[in-house]
């Protein structure tokens, strides 16, 4: 067996540290710095919903799976399990929110954003409905349950509807930001977040302005631009680089619609080369949308890192992840060859 | 507005009059119109802006005012000039109906048309919104009903009955349903290509009380109208108004060619006339 396989082996039994973190995520639920974004989804809402009689939390028999029961335990009389019934709870929520309610509706990216894309788009988006479609589980983090759970078309399906405000969870700190801005925010929004697994990006809550991107880091030789799980892996990444004298600006790029050009067009100027990385088939996502404002600006490199236009293998998540180098390795081993191509 | 259960039977005939009528005008300008599906809804949507719904035109925002759904959203073009006549907006503004940058197009949009408790088109979705808003006035305490009209083609989508179901779940007392069982959908008649009968009984089943009259006799409207409960929290109420599609042209009644139609010159003139005489009553086409 060679070393690689040895190591494949290693994560399929689940036994790399990432996968052990993970089988141990439920000890670590609830403080402050676990970095786990679907599993402070309830909590959070809760505390905000004690001064705001606005919000209102409804999920679709997965109420334990996203943590809405942590908002069910403090606030029952404002929450609505719906049941197996994802069609209905969007476009109820629409109607609770014709009557001034804020309401979050959360269940798997997969039955949210796939299964009631025209429920978002003509119940939600287009009469300009305060609903907050919250996808869980988003992109492949499903992992084994195959691509039925997967979601790696919901930002390419939602960012082409008007009016529908597209963002992605960073970490569990960034989610917090992200609930609180979203209260007040006009128009209907999607909230993409993954399994409530993802590594810690923000120490703190950070400053955000939905629709306006986070630099981490800065550099010249390179730009990665990422969103939600892959922000984690682009900072690595860039660490990784800098010890071989390469300098990577890294951009957290949550919002996806609107998106920001200002930061994109910087990038492009301020820097010798792009690349866009997510947890998302390379068509149509973060990767396109750059490649959209890359167009009307002066050529610069530019490559998008995703996962290709085909449904994925089945497998535990932290060897999809790998699989598919969407994990630090991977992203660098990605940055590395694209860098080599534009020399 | 005031207490309007006292407004006369000629009154609600009136208007009902005045909803196909309106159709057939606004058709002409558009040059393609849903008259038969508004003409089987004109007694019901009467009877409820006229003389049922607690609304007050001057102040649309009112959040006790009770909510209208038009889950059939192609009946919209019957629902604008009732909206009009009520006050909600100035009448002239129709004459833009579905032209370039109209704000009234053959399905409601409710960022655009003052009054309109949302939007409408995609069959299926309507009776979702009312849970949510009897969901909404019952967390707020707030004692509004919400109407939902449907159409009998339409139920065939099946989130109307994952609303149907969570609305008996949720015990939504404060939730009607107003079903147009006009019997015609676009290909056919409802029992030939999706049946829904007893279509009374399958509400039911799902924890509604049911009523069924004559959706073109305002007596048995009001009288349904009237048996509804003022409770928030209890069964869901449906009331299944059998009805004629096309009622009121001749022509139209119970015909599978106007759906959608234009009527022109002096097919037009005589619509009209014909619906001035008022309703004749209904002799269904001998079975061939």
């Amino acid at each position: 067996m060679s070393t690689e396989m040895q190591n494949e082996a290693e994560i399929f039994r689940g036994t790399t540290e990432g996968e052990t973190r993970f089988r141990n995520a439920k000890s670590v639920r609830g403080t402050p710095k676990a970095g786990m974004p679907a599993f402070v989804l309830g909590e959070e809402l809760a505390e905000m919903a004690h001064s705001d009689p606005r919000i209102i939390v409804a999920t679709a028999d997965l109420a334990s799976a996203n943590r809405t029961n942590d908002f069910k335990a403090v606030h029952p009389d404002r929450f609505f399990d719906f049941g197996i019934a994802e069609k209905n709870m969007i476009t109820a929520a629409a109607g609770m929110a014709s009557c001034g309610m804020v309401p979050y509706v959360a269940t798997f990216a997969s039955f949210s954003a796939i299964l009631g894309a025209e429920q978002i788009r003509t119940d939600c988006a287009y009469p300009r409905q305060k609903v907050r479609i919250v996808g869980t589980h988003s992109g492949m983090s499903m992992g084994f349950y195959g691509t039925s759970h997967h979601a790696l078309e919901d930002l390419g399906m939602l960012r082409c509807m008007a009016d529908l405000t597209v963002i992605c969870a960073t970490d569990a700190n960034h989610l917090r930001a992200i609930l609180r801005k979203s209260v007040d925010h006009p128009g209907a929004m999607y909230i993409r977040l993954g399994r409530g697994r993802d590594p810690e990006v923000y120490a703190e809550v950070p400053e955000l302005e939905i629709g306006r991107a986070i630099r981490l880091r800065e550099g010249k030789d390179l730009t990665i631009i990422a969103t939600g799980s892959q922000v984690r892996a682009a900072l690595d990444t860039a660490e990784t680089l800098a010890a071989d004298g390469i300098e990577t600006r890294v951009v957290d790029m949550h919002t996806i619609s609107p998106l920001d050009r200002a930061e994109i067009e910087a990038a492009a100027t301020e820097t010798a080369a792009i690349l866009t990385v997510e947890e998302h088939n390379v068509t149509g996502g973060l990767g396109t949308a750059v490649a959209e404002v890359l167009v009307d600006l002066p050529r610069v490199p530019f490559k998008r890192h995703g996962v290709p236009d085909r449904y994925v293998e089945v497998g535990p998540p932290a060897a999809l992840y790998a699989h598919y180098k969407l994990d630090a390795p991977g992203v660098t081993a990605v940055a590395r060859e694209f860098l080599e191509t534009t020399r | 507005m005031s207490d309007r259960s006292n407004v006369s039977r000629a009154v609600l005939e009136d208007r009902a009059k005045f909803i196909r009528t309106e159709t057939v005008r606004l058709t002409k300008i558009a040059g393609a119109g849903h008259y038969s599906s508004t003409f089987s809804c004109a007694e019901i949507l009467s009877a409820l802006y006229y003389s049922q719904m607690r609304i007050e035109p001057a102040k649309p925002d009112w959040d006790n005012r009770d909510r209208f759904v038009m889950s059939k959203g192609h009946a919209a073009i019957g629902l604008y000039p009732v909206l009009a006549d009520l006050g909600y907006f100035d009448p002239e503004e129709l004459e833009t109906y579905t032209r370039l940058g109209s704000k009234y197009g053959d399905h409601p949009d409710m960022k655009k048309v003052r009054g309109l408790d949302f939007s409408s088109g995609s069959l299926g979705h309507g009776l979702s919104v009312g849970v949510g808003m009897a969901l909404a006035g019952r967390a707020t305490g707030r004692d509004f009903r919400t109407y939902v009209m449907l159409g009998d083609g339409e139920i065939s989508e099946g989130q109307i009955w994952e609303a149907v179901i969570s609305a008996g779940h949720f015990k939504l007392g404060n939730l009607v349903i107003l079903l147009d069982r006009n019997g015609l959908c676009i290909d056919g008649h409802t029992e030939e290509i999706m049946s829904i009968e007893p279509v009374h009984e399958r509400f039911a089943s799902f924890g509604w009380d049911v009523q069924r009259v004559d959706g073109h006799d305002f007596d048995a409207i009001q009288g349904a109208f009237a048996n509804l409960p003022r409770e928030a929290t209890g069964r869901p109420q449906a009331i299944v108004f059998d009805t004629i599609k096309g009622r009121g042209v001749k022509r139209m009644e119970m015909s599978l060619d106007w759906h959608v139609g234009n009527l022109v010159g002096e097919d037009y003139d005589d619509v009209m006339a014909e619906l001035e005489a008022g309703l004749q009553p209904y002799e269904p086409e001998p079975a061939e």
